[in-house]
């Protein structure tokens, strides 16, 4: 494996293989000294076109603890007009020797533009692409998931019959385009419940089983884990629906609708949440919630994708 | 009797082979055995009269990165076109007179087709207030074609007193149709391919509903329209319930939307990024059967030009646009001929003919007879060849690079001279 662009390039073998190398990896984070030297000597770029605080320090400390030498890039305002192009970003950070550039960009395609454009040969990590994907996002749901159902013993397990509704704005939403192809690479069953309006006009076109109504699907789909998305609040000005407080009332996860949850099932947010809307906080701190999993086995992921790209090249 | 320039024994739409005499600027014979100054082998070659394109894009003045009056023209006579009609969306906007009379000139000097400039609608594109149509229409340009091609005139009272004025002098309004509101931050068609990739989508009611507006419009008034670059099954099924009722409509279709769709797109190349966007393989199979069945008038390039940077970049900062003035006879000929559904009379049509109508250039789009002007294509039906990226455009946004398409533009004569011999150019005529 060359690059991480897209979950919907992950068979299920190489699936299995990052996650149970993610496994190893956490036993890592475990230790006092959270470092391998595998990585030494290489370097790899955090290329970030648009603000996201947590996954560039995530994917900065996996690099780390990886021996890595970390540099950060920030751009912002990235448009050909406005400033540098991002073929022109990329291929000064490869003239200063990147091994491996991390790249976060409000275009979609933007990742697979730098894999596959030729204007560099380094390695490209996709750390989110407009509303495409955001492939290590789904490695560590997908992680988390099976790490809650299965322990110490999750090394060599797949999702198989695990049912995930995704709530919210999957219309604008790289989250859940990457979920939808790795829970179901994993053989989970995924649906969504949203509102027509923060659906694709064809929601088959990504996922056959979806819901107009909350409570319905949570009723008839009876979720192992509901995933809710973060709403932008420019969506209510753009009419994508009418107001915060409809939107938390028909679409969020109140704590009337997390206490009538059974106990197993797990709450799942990508951060950062908007407590009070999509999610309350009565959902977000609930013993079935794994939002600070989710963040700690982030790191454990990244870890075990760069190591399964960047670790057998030669040196 | 002796010609300048003698064709032997080319064959005609009809299938008849004859020998084509030409002198000065104008068909002299059309008959048996005919010797000339110059004669050249046309067995083989079907001829046509000279194509006639009613948009493109010239880019000059002000966008000359892209392209001129010049390299266009040269790319245009290598397309088999004796006519071009370039847009008004350059810098300075042509919507004044002073700016058609420049490009009008540019196309003399550089005298490889006739450049009939398109006049803005609006002043400045800006979709706000008339621009100075009656001054165009009476400048050397005679422009009678108008269009904000690349904005749509989506104000509906503008656009019913545009309709209504250019009557004054016979003109024709050329409706890019696009709701602006239902097409904010669009990148590519809406459906199965957009949500999947997560570029927001450009739906095809966006320019049905303005067709059906404007073709209601111009069935109210009693006008001519002239509707841009169709793209959607709905918007094939409007414009023929629009003639079914008598409406004075008429449509182009572009060679990429012929023939390309939207699954393109997953390369995120923005050499695939269009205005209006590929869309789906049905939509396809509309459009080529509505060419087929006189639904739509004509095929139009929409050729345009960018320079590389423009492309290379990510799909969000891409240009609209994809070059094809030199492949478009070779679109036609896919879907008229090989497809079995047509002919090479209707090729002549919609390649030639019908645009020369819609737009009154006289000496163009005639039947090949004596004493008309001698404005000709010759085609090789026979050749299948690869499309390479870099044409006589001074831009390489060339989506049908690598695509092997049949047929090749062997000579082209624009009154009378020949601009394109063997299928090479002719440098300095």
């Amino acid at each position: 494996m060359k690059h991480l662009i897209s979950a919907a390039d992950l068979s299920l073998d190489v699936t299995l293989a990052l996650l149970d190398t993610a496994e190893e990896m956490s036993i890592v984070n475990e230790r006092e000294i959270k470092k391998l030297p595998t990585l030494r000597g290489r370097t790899v770029v955090n290329l970030f076109f648009e603000d996201s605080t947590r996954t560039r320090i995530s994917f900065e400390l996996a690099a780390k603890r990886l021996s890595a030498d970390v540099i950060g890039f920030t751009a912002k305002g990235s448009s050909v007009s406005k400033g540098e192009s991002l073929k022109d970003t990329a291929q000064t950070l490869e003239a200063m020797g990147a091994d491996a550039v991390i790249v976060r960009h409000h275009a979609s395609g933007a990742a697979q533009n730098l894999a596959t454009a030729g204007w560099i040969s380094a390695h490209v990590v996709n750390a989110g692409d407009g509303k495409h994907e955001h492939p290590t996002q789904a490695l560590l749901d997908a992680f988390t998931i099976r790490k809650r159902l299965h322990g110490a013993g999750s090394t060599g397990k797949n999702l198989a019959g695990v049912r995930v509704l995704i709530v919210g704005d999957v219309l604008h939403s790289r989250v859940a385009r990457s979920n939808l192809h790795l829970l179901r690479t994993l053989g989970a069953r995924v649906a969504v419940a949203a509102p027509a309006t923060l659906l694709p006009a064809t929601p088959d076109a990504l996922v056959a089983e979806h819901y107009f109504d909350l409570d319905e699907a949570i009723a008839k789909f009876k979720p192992d884990a509901v995933m809710m998305l973060r709403v932008q609040l420019e969506r209510m000005s753009a009419s994508f629906f009418p107001s915060a407080q409809e939107y938390s009332a028909n679409w969020g996860l109140t704590r009337e609708r997390a206490v009538a949850l059974p106990a197993t099932t797990l709450i799942m947010h990508p951060g950062p949440m908007n407590r009070g809307l999509e999610i309350s906080s009565y959902a977000a701190d609930a013993p079935q919630s794994t939002v600070l999993d989710q963040v700690r086995n982030g790191i454990s992921v990244r870890m075990s994708t760069l190591y399964h790209l960047m670790a057998g090249d030669q040196q | 009797m002796s010609f300048d320039l003698v064709f032997k024994n080319a064959t005609l739409a009809n299938g008849s082979t004859i020998d084509i005499g030409i002198a000065g600027d104008r068909i002299a014979a059309m008959g048996a055995d005919l010797s000339g100054t110059q004669a050249i082998d046309a067995s083989g070659l079907i001829a046509l009269p000279g194509f006639v394109d009613l948009h493109t894009h010239l880019r000059e003045p002000g966008f000359e990165a892209s392209e001129t009056v010049l390299t266009g023209s040269r790319a245009a006579a290598k397309g088999g076109y004796t006519a071009v009609h370039p847009m008004a969306n350059t810098s300075p906007v042509a919507d004044n007179a002073g700016v058609v009379e420049q490009v009008f000139g540019l196309g003399i000097d550089a005298g490889y087709v006739d450049v009939f400039p398109i006049g803005a609608v609006t002043k400045g594109l800006e979709g706000k207030q008339l621009a100075e149509l009656g001054a165009m229409a009476d400048s050397r340009a005679q422009v009678r074609v108008f269009s904000d091609d690349g904005k749509c005139v989506s104000d509906p009272l503008l656009m019913r007193r545009a309709l209504e004025y250019v009557k004054n002098f016979g003109g024709v309004i050329a409706q890019h149709a696009q709701d602006p509101r239902l097409t904010e931050g669009a990148q590519m068609n809406e459906g199965v391919v957009s949500a999947q990739l997560g570029l927001t989508g450009w739906p095809g009611v966006a320019e049905e509903s303005i067709i059906a507006r404007d073709v209601m419009l111009a069935e109210t008034l009693g006008s001519r329209i002239h509707i841009c670059h169709l793209s959607t099954a709905r918007s094939v099924e409007i414009v023929r319930w629009a003639k079914r009722r008598g409406v004075q409509v008429t449509a182009e279709v572009t060679p990429h939307h012929l023939l390309l769709t939207d699954e393109l797109v997953r390369t995120y190349d923005p050499v695939y990024k269009v205005n209006p966007p590929l869309r789906t393989q049905d939509d396809v199979a509309a459009l080529r059967a509505a060419l087929v069945d006189g639904t739509i008038d004509i095929i139009a390039t929409d050729h345009a030009p960018h320079p590389a940077e423009a492309k290379e970049c990510e799909w969000d900062s891409a240009a609209f646009g994809m070059v094809g003035l030199e492949t478009a006879a070779s679109v036609a000929q896919l879907v008229l001929i090989e497809s079995g559904k047509s002919d090479w009379t209707r090729l002549a049509e919609v390649m030639s003919i019908n645009a020369a109508k819609i737009a009154g250039d006289i000496d163009h789009g005639n039947e090949l007879a004596v004493g008309t002007l001698a404005n000709l294509a010759f085609i090789d039906p026979a050749v299948k060849r690869e499309i390479v990226r870099a044409t006589e455009s001074k831009s390489e946004n060339n989506p049908y690079a690598g695509l092997t398409l049949p047929g090749r533009v062997m000579h082209t004569v624009y009154r009378g001279t020949l601009t394109v011999q063997n299928g090479t150019i002719r440098e300095r005529l």
